[in-house]
């Protein structure tokens, strides 16, 4: 091995060191079986019995989990929809709707954050799981579009034709050849989506209200108090929750053609 | 082409984009824009009375403070993102071979990732009696541990920790769509591999590069929790700032426009990204690529 | 009375006030092989969108069954395509891309396995009907989208190169199948093309296009042998264009200068004296004599051998004419004939049989439009 290629594979590991390297030990001390000591006391699944013992940590978890279905859901139709329309058709606005989305993707997410805030105030809506919904399926909505169109700009486009020429109408096609040939981008789509919902902190933090508590909030009060084991072992849940997803969702967007 | 007149799928489908990105979206974003030039309300978030105040107030050496440390650690961040993210992206577009969709993968998972749990895992590692402390000490280096946490540079690190695989991501797109033959054929005229470099990559990578900047720089100047949790009380951004106007100051007029001021920087770099990308398409159409 | 399948009347179309069809008229009839063949950007594609019902046109009327088609949406026209790219549907196995047509019209469980295994069987695919379209050649893509078409049993089927990404063994066969096909279904072929060699030896009838228009409509045969504008001649087959200057007009016969020297040959088309026209010879029309086999009989042309290139079956010589002008000539190659023993820088005498040549008036605007097959 040339000395040149060396450094080359040297700099990427140090690189992908640098990303995984803190989850790695944040992972293993989720299995130590001491409080507070950075040393190694033994193996131990105390952290995660604890974990499943705390109702009040449950019953958050399960609000999360309803936030990020329904919303992932919902973003999912609304997003497959326009993603199909910015394929299919010429309508009014089309280049303007193209260019939010994708300024939606990179813009602060406190300013929306705090945009949304001031519109539920202003409607008089209570802070909660409806803000909540509302808002995830907001931010969510430009990821699933990206993903799907994705896709649909792969296809050829004389396959919508060749249905249409075998007698299909636009909702049979739709129905028959759109949808399932789209079926692992809109999955993929809802799987992002659901780690999106799961996993904000910024917009969340401005929308609910004190009577409903979301995971990622809940850890970054926890966290704000100090390391904790019980944090590891939750943080450890989540990671390999987004792990196992991301995985599936980028080899349902690999298995093209 | 006939319409039908119940259900335009067509219509349908622009028509509910359209609603909901107008009333989540373009609507609370004029509303915000409002409150910025509005007054402080006694039992109301907002009196009804125009004012330019908020933006006065930008300019008071507090918040110019506030802004200034902001900026310079957004900006560290992106330059230590870029300089960490250019060359790792370079040779991972580079990458031949079945393992290629398995490296990129790796970067993918913590693109998605929460950067909440990211974060905390960086305390892990930079508390007093953490890793990094342990590490230096067993190395020799340091006797004693020292303060690693709640520092300016935790919160650098922390930043670029968090954001490394956004700079990564967009560099990966734009240098793997790289015309090799085009570094072929500079060399094969001549150049030297720093003017290749300079004259040739770089500006043919330069939307990549902004894309990056800016999906680095834009959350680094809001993610409040970072700074809360990194940098404990003594580094604050412009994402704590406007925290704190709306959860604890209630001064919503004042947080909304330092709001406005973010909106601001996104779009001068959004401007800045669609003429890099223009400049390019023209060269492009001009060799007849 | 009416045995026409399809009359375009008058139809024009232009995409962002770019013209693509100017004005086109033509008529097909039932169970005729129809090639719409010019190079690409000629519009050839247009006409068959138009017809299948992609487009609509700006001004004209598409008449199919003597059906204004202007209200009809592709899904209700009668009418089956076989896409260039042939737009298999990957997600679906081949039985199922071809059932549906028949599913989506409604036609009854039962009868669609009988109908798709016998369109199956007419391309020879039967035994891969489970097939998804990724596990199949190119080849046998192509035929699945033939049968796709065909099984609905469509008035007209609408081909827009379906061969052209197949390699040149394969196409030669598809050509013969695909004839054969359609005499025996009796429906009527709408064949797009731009390879000449394709149009000659499958259609019926061919409609040569160019920049929006009809150029010529007539039999291979006509087409090939009596061009009637110079855009035709150059795009089907090869051509050695000479320009000529009438002198004198006969009762049938037409003299001209042309290339320093008179010829004297049939006049067809009213010429008049004084007028310029172009003589178009096919290379193989051309016969290339030795100057010491003596003077070969009028009408013929004089020169010197500057390439010789071997082509197996014949022999192609460039000649380059004592006026300058560089021709072209294929001589059939016969091993036993030693006079086929050309050597470059001999000079040698080119003629043809009076009448097989084409002889068209100059066109004004002749250089306007170059031709690219």
């Amino acid at each position: 091995m040339s000395l040149k290629r060396l450094s080359k594979i040297s700099y990427m590991s140090l690189i992908y060191g640098f990303l995984y390297f803190p989850i790695l030990i944040l992972i293993i001390y989720s299995f130590n079986d001491s409080k507070y000591s950075f040393a190694w006391k033994g193996f131990t699944l105390n952290w995660y019995h604890q974990l499943f013992d705390n109702q009040e940590l449950l019953e958050v978890a399960l609000n999360s989990l309803m936030v990020a279905v329904v919303s992932a859901s919902v973003a999912t139709l609304i997003g497959t929809l326009t993603a199909v329309a910015l394929y299919r058709y010429h309508f009014f606005g089309k280049k303007v709707l193209y260019g939010l989305i994708y300024i939606l993707i990179m813009s602060p997410e406190i300013v929306m954050g705090i945009s949304l805030l001031i519109l539920f105030i202003a409607l008089s809506m209570p802070l909660g799981f409806w803000t909540l919904l509302l808002s995830h399926i907001t931010f969510c909505i430009p990821f699933v579009v990206i993903t799907v169109f994705g896709r649909l700009s792969g296809f050829n486009k004389a396959i919508i034709e060749a249905a249409k020429d075998l007698g299909a109408s636009e909702f049979a096609t739709f129905r028959l050849v759109v949808l399932p040939m789209l079926m692992p981008a809109v999955i993929a789509g809802w799987l992002l989506s659901f780690t999106l919902s799961m996993d904000d902190v910024i917009i969340s933090f401005f929308v609910t209200g004190p009577n409903f508590q979301l995971l990622p909030l809940k850890i970054y009060s926890m966290v704000k108090l100090g390391v904790k084991p019980e944090i590891n072992a939750l943080s450890t849940i989540m990671f390999i929750i987004t792990l196992i997803i991301v995985i599936i969702a980028q080899s349902l967007l690999r298995e093209k053609k | 082409m006939r319409v039908n007149p119940l259900f335009s799928f067509k219509w349908f489908s622009a028509g509910l984009i359209w609603f909901w990105l107008g009333l989540f979206v373009l609507v609370p974003l004029l509303m915000l824009l409002t409150a910025s030039f509005l007054q402080r309300g006694e039992t109301e978030f907002v009196k009804f009375a125009f004012t330019l105040e908020n933006y006065q107030r930008i300019f008071n050496p507090i918040y110019l403070d506030v802004f200034w440390n902001s900026f310079y650690l957004a900006a560290m961040t992106t330059l230590f993102c870029l300089l960490l993210g250019y060359p790792f992206a370079f040779l991972l577009a580079r990458v031949t071979g079945k393992y290629k969709h398995l490296l990129l993968l790796f970067v993918i998972i913590p693109f998605w990732t929460s950067s909440l749990i990211r974060t905390y895992a960086m305390v892990i590692i930079l508390k007093t009696n953490g890793v990094m402390n342990s590490f230096l000490q067993w190395l020799g280096l340091i006797q004693e541990p020292i303060q690693l946490l709640y520092t300016p540079a935790a919160v650098v690190v922390g930043l670029v920790y968090s954001l490394l695989p956004f700079m990564v991501l967009p560099l990966y797109a734009t240098i793997e769509k790289l015309d090799i033959r085009l570094i072929e054929a500079a060399k094969d005229l001549g150049a030297r591999n720093v003017r290749i470099f300079w004259s040739i990559i770089i500006p043919l990578t330069m939307p990549g590069i902004i894309a990056g900047s800016m999906l680095v720089f834009l959350p680094a100047l809001g993610m409040f929790y970072i700074p809360d949790l990194l940098g404990g009380a003594k580094a604050l951004l412009i994402g704590n700032l406007i925290q704190n106007q709306f959860l604890s100051a209630r001064d919503w007029p004042f947080g909304a426009a330092v709001s406005i001021i973010l909106v601001l920087v996104m779009s001068l770099l959004l401007v800045l990204y669609y003429f890099s990308i223009l400049r390019n398409s023209n060269n492009r159409d001009k060799v007849g690529l | 009375m009416n045995d026409l399948v399809i009359e375009l009347k008058q139809v024009s179309k232009s995409f962002d006030g770019v013209a693509i069809l100017k004005n086109i008229d033509l008529e097909i009839k039932k169970g005729e092989f129809l090639t719409l063949l010019g190079p690409s950007g000629c519009g050839k594609t247009t006409i068959l969108r138009l017809l299948a019902g992609f487009e609509t046109p700006s001004s004209g009327t598409v008449l199919i069954n003597g059906e204004d088609m202007l209200q009809i949406e592709p899904e209700d026209r009668h009418i089956n395509t076989v896409f260039q790219s042939y737009a298999l549907f990957p997600h679906m196995s081949v039985f199922d891309n071809v059932a549906f047509g028949p599913k989506i019209r409604g036609v009854p469980k039962a009868e669609i396995a009988t109908q798709v295994m016998d369109a199956l069987r007419m391309v020879k695919l039967e035994h891969l009907a489970d097939r998804k379209p990724a596990q199949l050649s190119g080849g046998q893509q192509q035929r699945v989208a033939i049968a796709r078409a065909v099984v609905n049993k469509p008035l007209v089927l609408l081909l827009d190169e379906p061969l052209s990404a197949l390699d040149y063994k394969l196409r030669k066969e598809m050509q013969i199948e695909l004839k054969q096909l359609q005499r025996r279904l009796g429906i009527t072929f709408i064949f797009v093309t731009h390879d000449q060699e394709e149009a000659l030896s499958m259609s019926d009838r061919i409609a040569v296009m160019n920049a929006g228009k009809i150029e010529q409509l007539g039999t291979p045969k006509n087409i090939y042998e009596s061009p009637n504008s110079l855009f035709v001649a150059r795009f089907v087959g090869e051509s050695n264009i000479l320009v000529g200057e009438v002198i004198k007009v006969g009762d049938d016969c037409v003299e001209m200068r042309l290339e320093n020297k008179i010829i004297s040959l049939k006049n067809t088309k009213n010429f008049q004296v004084s007028q310029s026209v172009n003589l178009l010879l096919r290379p193989e029309d051309l016969h290339v004599y030795d100057e010491d086999e003596g003077i070969p009989p009028e009408p013929y042309l004089h020169g010197i051998i500057e390439e010789v290139i071997y082509k197996g079956t014949t022999v192609d010589l460039l000649i380059r004419l004592d006026s300058g002008k560089q021709i072209a000539a294929t001589q059939f190659f016969n091993e036993d004939d030693p006079k086929l023993d050309f050597r470059m820088g001999e000079r040698v005498f080119a003629g043809w049989l009076e009448g097989w040549e084409a002889l068209l008036p100059s066109e004004a605007a002749e250089n306007s439009a170059p031709v690219s097959p």
